[in-house]
């Protein structure tokens, strides 16, 4: 019972030390506080992958009640403690980003054309801006066939995360 | 979304546009997570080149260190010994006017009939200027006659100046300011391609750092100092802490023109370090916009360094000389060091050869991963620690006695005490000149030493208030700092850094910038990266670069450190496992290195695999090792003090090496690794270091190479690279190499 209780206690010390590097990182101040914009990066960082929405209630909570455009530690660690512990926003599987693309892809082609892509990216969901989409396309589209192997992007892309 | 009205025809449309839907969420969703991670990568990778850039910056202190504890304690016992250190410490001399015609003499330089460079004769014209840049840029060479001939115009014309340029932008409708260049002509070219050549109706205003880690240093000076001739009224350039020949010996320039001009190289190297010494050292416009190289202090003033004799400072990391030293002991008084926060001990004026103590404002054991740390916290610890250190340095050499402030027992001649004394007048002004070349903004309040850089002050928003009101300044122009963007505004946009060289850690690492002000004084930014195939990366092309970059100079870090590293991960594995938790791995890692690195966050790219969280870590460093071919009998942790202070170790070499010939003795390096082995606290045996001198004797002909030294390990680290970059590294097809 008192291994249960100590390896919890290591897990979460371990937890706290992960989000206090990961905070630091974009702490330029050194004062513990960091731009609200970019608190997203910070938790995907950390292995989560909320959607728009979902970071938007997370920031809620972490949020002084009059928002200041900063974001104190004291308030981002128990957050996002509880989100690590209960194993929240899980990243996606490779195959369910597979099944995604293939939706997307009506007519079963095989791959996607940029045009296509862009539409459905910029206009449905929780849209790209310009400048995300262009960076997007400009990894994803095969530059001899101009369309997008999406089975060879999902691939590609993965290896990244180890 | 608008779907039909009707019912059952449109409810398979509307599930399948709900999926659509999810799916685009999906993907949206986990691209945005992707991008985030690329982002923190980039931060991490900025913050390892800095955390490293300034290692290296520390490095210069700890040599300063050595030095002063060579001067304090160091008895030489054989002529050799006396000959090393009268080597170290001999001070340049300061040579008459008529004296430097003699011997800069241009004349007597031959051209060859095989030259091919660029011709220039004086009066310079815009011509020449310009037909300087095209032969550049073919990459063809300046003659030493004519380099030496320009160097002299030069400076006729840098002693007419002040030393704070005033201009004004009623004659133009703007000027532009440009911020380091370091070497990187590349950068220059394209300024001059975007903005154009300095011409009259386009003034130009450079802020320092030309030299120094580029290629291309001499070739910027050049080009800038015609300019500077040929434009007298448009053209102004104000000094940087790279421009300072001590700083040159261990960044590179000093060996660029040793390599480039060989034999004219010494006489071309004297003469640019009294240009440097009168090159103004800051510049007004329209009287409120203050554009310097560091920045200020919370003591800058402005009258008083239009006063100083500015070219008393050949090198700024050094007090001002006073005259012309011949013998050891006066050579004694150069006491390289730098204020902390203008606090000098009070000495006895009595008969005893007393000396004004300058502290140096940081410590060997003290490293930048302080960064991440306030700079006040840093000020506290190291004025802890410099008394510390001293305290060690004094035990090692057996002074039993308590230190006196001020006092100390020279193995020297007492009757030499008068060149020592250092008066209180020129310390302030010293530090005047310091703080404005050195000095780096910060975002609290207040102004603390700069223990990082080892010179000038970290100074605050509240600072920066004082100073420029105090002055009907409105605006300061600063440089000495990377930025990712080229630029940055700070202190409620009263301070703008410019910094020009892009590319500067790595390819794709920041982009450069400089910035025009018109009559109206707002300033416009300029953005600019030399490279044709950045452009054509993606992102995570571009992250991936540079990150490997940074990942490589993180991994020479922790293969010095690997005696230390291992016996701290045994301690931590007491059951002798060979293996270790993650979360110990980074605790060990930072105590170690001290480099203030968020190291959970680059334990993946930093550690390949760790089944059920655990690392072996002897088969870790092999994954990391550099190997040394030629020196494998010698003890692995003396190799990895060599490595760490190769830096060092080069510094002191081109100091010895006075013919420059790019050989020292077996004597000389067994001397000199002694000494500084025997400062950093480390018990070698005499066999040891022979040996070691021995293995690298590559040809065994009693000297050593320094070239070939260095070159060993950066060769040997090359051809390890290559060899594990696919394993190590997580590169993919897709990327450019």
């Amino acid at each position: 019972m008192a291994e249960e209780k100590e390896s919890a206690e290591a897990m979460i010390s371990e937890i706290h030390k992960q989000i206090t590097d990961a905070f630091d990182v974009f702490d330029h101040e050194f004062n513990k506080t960091v731009d609200v914009r970019e608190v997203g990066t910070i938790i995907r960082s950390l292995g989560c992958c909320p959607s728009e929405g979902e970071l938007h209630d997370l920031l809620a909570e972490i949020e002084e009640e009059e928002p200041t455009g900063y974001i104190r530690f004291e308030k981002f660690l128990p957050t996002m403690t509880k989100v690590l512990m209960e194993r929240r926003y899980r990243p996606i599987p490779e195959d369910v980003l597979l099944r995604a693309f293939e939706v997307l892809d009506q007519e079963k082609k095989g791959h996607l054309e940029p045009e296509e892509l862009t539409k459905y990216m910029s206009e449905e969901g929780e849209p790209f801006t310009q400048e995300e989409m262009e960076e997007m396309l400009s990894a994803a589209v095969d530059p001899d066939k101009n369309v997008i192997l999406y089975k060879d992007y999902v691939g590609m892309m993965t290896v990244e995360d180890n | 979304m608008g779907c039909g009205i009707s019912l059952d025809n449109d409810y398979s449309l509307i599930k399948k546009t709900e999926r659509a839907m999810k799916a685009a969420v999906l993907i949206q969703r986990w691209y945005r997570q992707y991008v985030a991670r690329m982002e923190v990568r980039r931060r991490c990778t900025w913050t390892i080149f800095q955390s490293i850039e300034y290692a290296g910056e520390q490095d210069q202190i700890k040599l300063q260190n050595f030095f002063t504890y060579l001067m304090d304690h160091f008895t030489p016992t054989n002529s050799n010994q006396r000959d090393l250190i009268a080597h170290i410490f001999t001070e340049d001399e300061i040579y008459k006017e008529t004296e430097l015609e003699k011997y800069f003499d241009h004349e007597s330089i031959e051209l060859p009939e095989s030259y091919t460079g660029p011709h220039i004769d004086f009066p310079l014209t815009a011509a020449h200027a310009a037909a300087l840049v095209e032969a550049f840029r073919h990459k063809q060479q300046l003659h030493a006659r004519y380099v030496l001939q320009l160097l002299h115009e030069t400076l006729k014309h840098l002693k007419l100046l002040p030393n704070i340029n005033r201009v004004c932008t009623c004659f133009c409708e703007e000027i532009t300011i440009c911020g380091d260049l370091h070497g990187q002509l590349d950068d220059l070219l394209l300024i001059f391609y975007k903005n154009g050549l300095p011409s009259v109706e386009k003034p130009y205003i450079f802020n320092g750092d030309y030299v120094d880690r580029g290629k291309n240093s001499i070739e910027i000076l050049l080009i800038l100092f015609a300019f500077l001739l040929v434009y007298p009224n448009e053209v102004h350039m104000n000094r940087g802490n790279h421009e300072d020949y001590i700083v040159n010996l261990r960044y590179g320039f000093t060996k660029e023109v040793m390599q480039k001009y060989k034999m004219h190289g010494r006489k071309i190297h004297k003469l640019l370090q009294i240009v440097f010494s009168w090159m103004p050292l800051a510049t007004v416009i329209d009287q409120k916009v203050l554009i310097t190289h560091g920045g200020i202090s919370d003591t800058t003033d402005l009258d008083i360094i239009a006063k100083v004799d500015r070219h008393k400072y050949v090198s700024v990391l050094r007090p001002p000389k006073k005259k012309k030293r011949h013998n050891m002991a006066e050579a004694l008084s150069i006491r390289g060091g730098l204020t902390s926060e203008g606090d000098i001990q009070t000495t006895n004026m009595d008969s005893r050869p007393s000396l004004r103590r300058l502290s140096l404002t940081s410590t060997p054991c003290y490293s930048p991963g302080t960064r991440k740390r306030s700079p006040h916290d840093i000020s506290k610890k190291v004025r802890r620690s410099v008394e510390e250190e001293l305290e060690k340095c004094r035990r090692q050499v057996g002074f039993s006695e308590p230190y006196e402030d001020g006092k100390f027992s020279l193995s020297f001649s007492e009757s030499d005490s008068e060149s020592f004394e250092v008066c209180e007048s020129d310390n302030a002004e010293w530090k005047q000149i310091v703080d404005i070349l050195w000095s780096d903004p910060m975002h609290q309040e207040g102004c603390v030493p700069n223990a990082v850089r080892g010179g000038g002050c970290y100074y605050g928003p509240d600072v920066t208030e004082k100073v420029l009101s105090r002055h009907n300044i409105q605006l300061l122009i600063r440089s000495h700092e990377c930025k990712q963007d080229g630029y940055e505004f700070c202190h409620n946009r009263k301070v703008l850094t410019i910094f020009s060289a892009s590319n500067y850690y790595e390819l794709g690492s920041n982009r450069g910038a400089y910035v025009k002000l018109g009559p109206d004084l707002i300033p416009h930014l300029v953005q600019y990266q030399v490279s044709r195939t950045t452009r054509k990366l993606t992102m995570k092309q571009r992250v991936s670069r540079v990150e490997r970059s940074a990942l490589r100079a993180l991994r020479e870090q922790l293969f010095s450190h690997k005696s230390d590293l291992i016996s701290v991960f045994e301690k931590y594995d007491k059951n002798k496992t060979g293996r270790i938790s993650l979360n110990d791995w980074a605790t060990v890692v930072e105590s170690v290195l001290h480099l203030g690195l968020p190291w959970r966050v680059l334990r993946s790219q930093l550690v390949q695999s760790a089944p059920e969280g655990l690392l072996e870590y002897h088969a870790w460093f092999d994954d990391l090792a550099i190997e040394q071919p030629t020196t494998e009998h010698v003890h692995q942790s003396l190799l990895e003090t060599l490595y760490r202070n190769r830096s060092n170790l080069e510094t002191i070499f081109r100091i010895i090496d006075s013919d420059n010939s790019g050989l020292v003795s077996f004597e000389e390096f067994c001397q000199t690794w002694k000494l500084l082995s025997s400062h950093l606290n480390m018990e070698i045996s005499n066999e040891a270091i022979s040996d070691l001198a021995r293995s690298i004797d590559f040809n065994k002909d009693g000297s050593i190479d320094i070239n070939e030294f260095l070159e060993a390990f950066r060769l040997v680290d090359k051809i390890h690279y290559t060899e594990r970059e696919g394993s190590l590294l997580l590169t993919t097809p897709g990327d450019l190499l």
